[in-house]
């Protein structure tokens, strides 16, 4: 018996230093292939001119903290989530409020739209993530037509739907992220690797594939917690926003991160990210209260956005890219 | 024993973890300036198609503020 215990640790030492060895060959091979920076490739590149981007719409509604926000693929229809239960469909041109759903729950922390726009899900403390068929006649109880379609075993903190309406992926406190079919309420996949809660989640903009599931890279710079991943319009990168008060860019093919997105001066976490049409512009909602553009190749900041009262917890551009939006704690969304 | 069990788990815990990072190793990597030079050509070639660098003219702006209907 002591034998085979002294044998397992032998063997457990062992291991523990070939994954030493093979995280430093990581790095390395990592840092061999860093031979310059992105701003430096981009020195040639024109600089952007000053913006001037306004507030159009300020949705008001919501009885406490909006918590998340979705577009509708007709670049006009907006859906929210909030503190207070309440998830609310608003078509963002006119400023009224279509639908609107109270959850049994408080802190819907997530909320999606369909690709058809007929239904949004939504999720949070409940931990469940429930789809809602939107229907044009406003004396239906919305509510009634409700679909629990995932389960997890702590908050949800992230839906999305993936390029129809008959699958959503999810992601959770619990540390796992779940992709389920939305009649059948089936799991159809599970994806584990992270360490502990999964705060957002974001679909490669050319998903199609329905066999993923292995993790294949990761990657570890940031100081803090990551309140937000979005992909690159291309697909080869994605970005990401931490409490660390910065963005950072990483790129999937060259398995690293190649721009950090930071200022002395800004100290509050970034809440949500989001990129403009062309990947040119990288909008930043942060803690703060204020909205910060950088300019993704130059590593510049071009913009800085002021109108909310509260840390800004969540922003999205529009399908079209002519507007974004975002949702904050001070109760309002804006476009 | 209790004790072995643990040590088992943790084993495995540890097997998986070597397995991952060879995985990870293994992935094929090009240069940051071959993906920084693709980000960039990206970006400019779809330049002109995103509304929030190039602006929208006041007559196309969907969010322009809303005018004011007069009825005759």
């Amino acid at each position: 018996m002591a034998t085979q215990e002294v044998q397992l640790n032998e063997t457990l030492a062992h291991l523990k230093t070939e994954s030493e060895t093979l995280k430093s060959k990581l790095e390395e091979e990592r840092a061999k292939l860093h031979d310059v920076e992105l701003h430096q490739v981009a020195e040639k590149v024109e600089g952007l001119g000053q913006f001037v981007m306004k507030t159009r719409r300020t949705l008001k509604g919501h009885g406490n903290k909006v918590l998340c926000m979705d577009w509708c693929k007709d670049k006009r229809r907006i859906v929210s989530s909030s503190q207070d239960g309440k998830v609310i469909v608003w078509d963002a041109f006119t400023t009224n409020k279509e639908h609107a759903v109270t959850m049994p729950c408080t802190w819907v922390m997530a909320c999606a739209y369909a690709p058809s726009g007929c239904a949004v899900a939504c999720g949070g403390l409940d931990n469940k993530c429930s789809v809602y068929p939107l229907s044009l006649d406003k004396n239906e109880n919305l509510a009634a037509k409700k679909k629990s379609v995932a389960m997890h075993t702590n908050y949800l903190s992230a839906c999305s739907f993936t390029n129809s309406d008959m699958q959503i992926l999810t992601s959770s406190g619990d540390g796992t992220c779940a992709l389920w079919d939305v009649e059948s309420g089936q799991l159809l996949q599970s994806f584990h690797g992270h360490a502990a809660d999964v705060l957002c989640l974001d679909l490669a903009p050319s998903e199609t594939g329905n066999t993923f599931g292995q993790c294949i890279q990761s990657f570890e710079t940031h100081e803090s917690d990551i309140n937000s991943v979005r992909y690159y319009p291309s697909g080869d990168a994605f970005a990401s926003g931490s409490d660390d008060a910065t963005c950072r860019l990483y790129d999937l093919r060259a398995d690293r991160e190649v721009a950090i997105y930071s200022k002395e001066s800004i100290i509050f976490g970034v809440s949500s990210v989001d990129f403009s049409l062309s990947g040119r512009l990288l909008f930043g909602g942060y803690n703060d209260y204020t909205i910060n553009v950088w300019d993704v190749l130059k590593g510049t900041r071009v913009s800085i956005l002021f109108g909310h009262e509260n840390r800004v917890s969540t922003l999205r551009v529009s399908p079209d890219g002519t507007a974004f939006s975002t949702g904050s704690w001070d109760h309002t969304l804006r476009v | 024993m209790s004790n072995n069990s643990a040590s088992n788990s943790s084993l495995a815990i540890a097997q998986k973890a070597v397995k991952q990072l060879r995985l990870e190793a293994s992935v094929r990597r090009i240069k940051v300036s071959q993906a920084a030079a693709e980000l960039k050509t990206f970006c400019l070639q779809n330049a002109h198609k995103d509304p929030l660098l190039t602006g929208v003219p006041s007559s196309d702006n969907p969010f322009r503020p809303p005018k004011s209907c007069v009825l005759l």
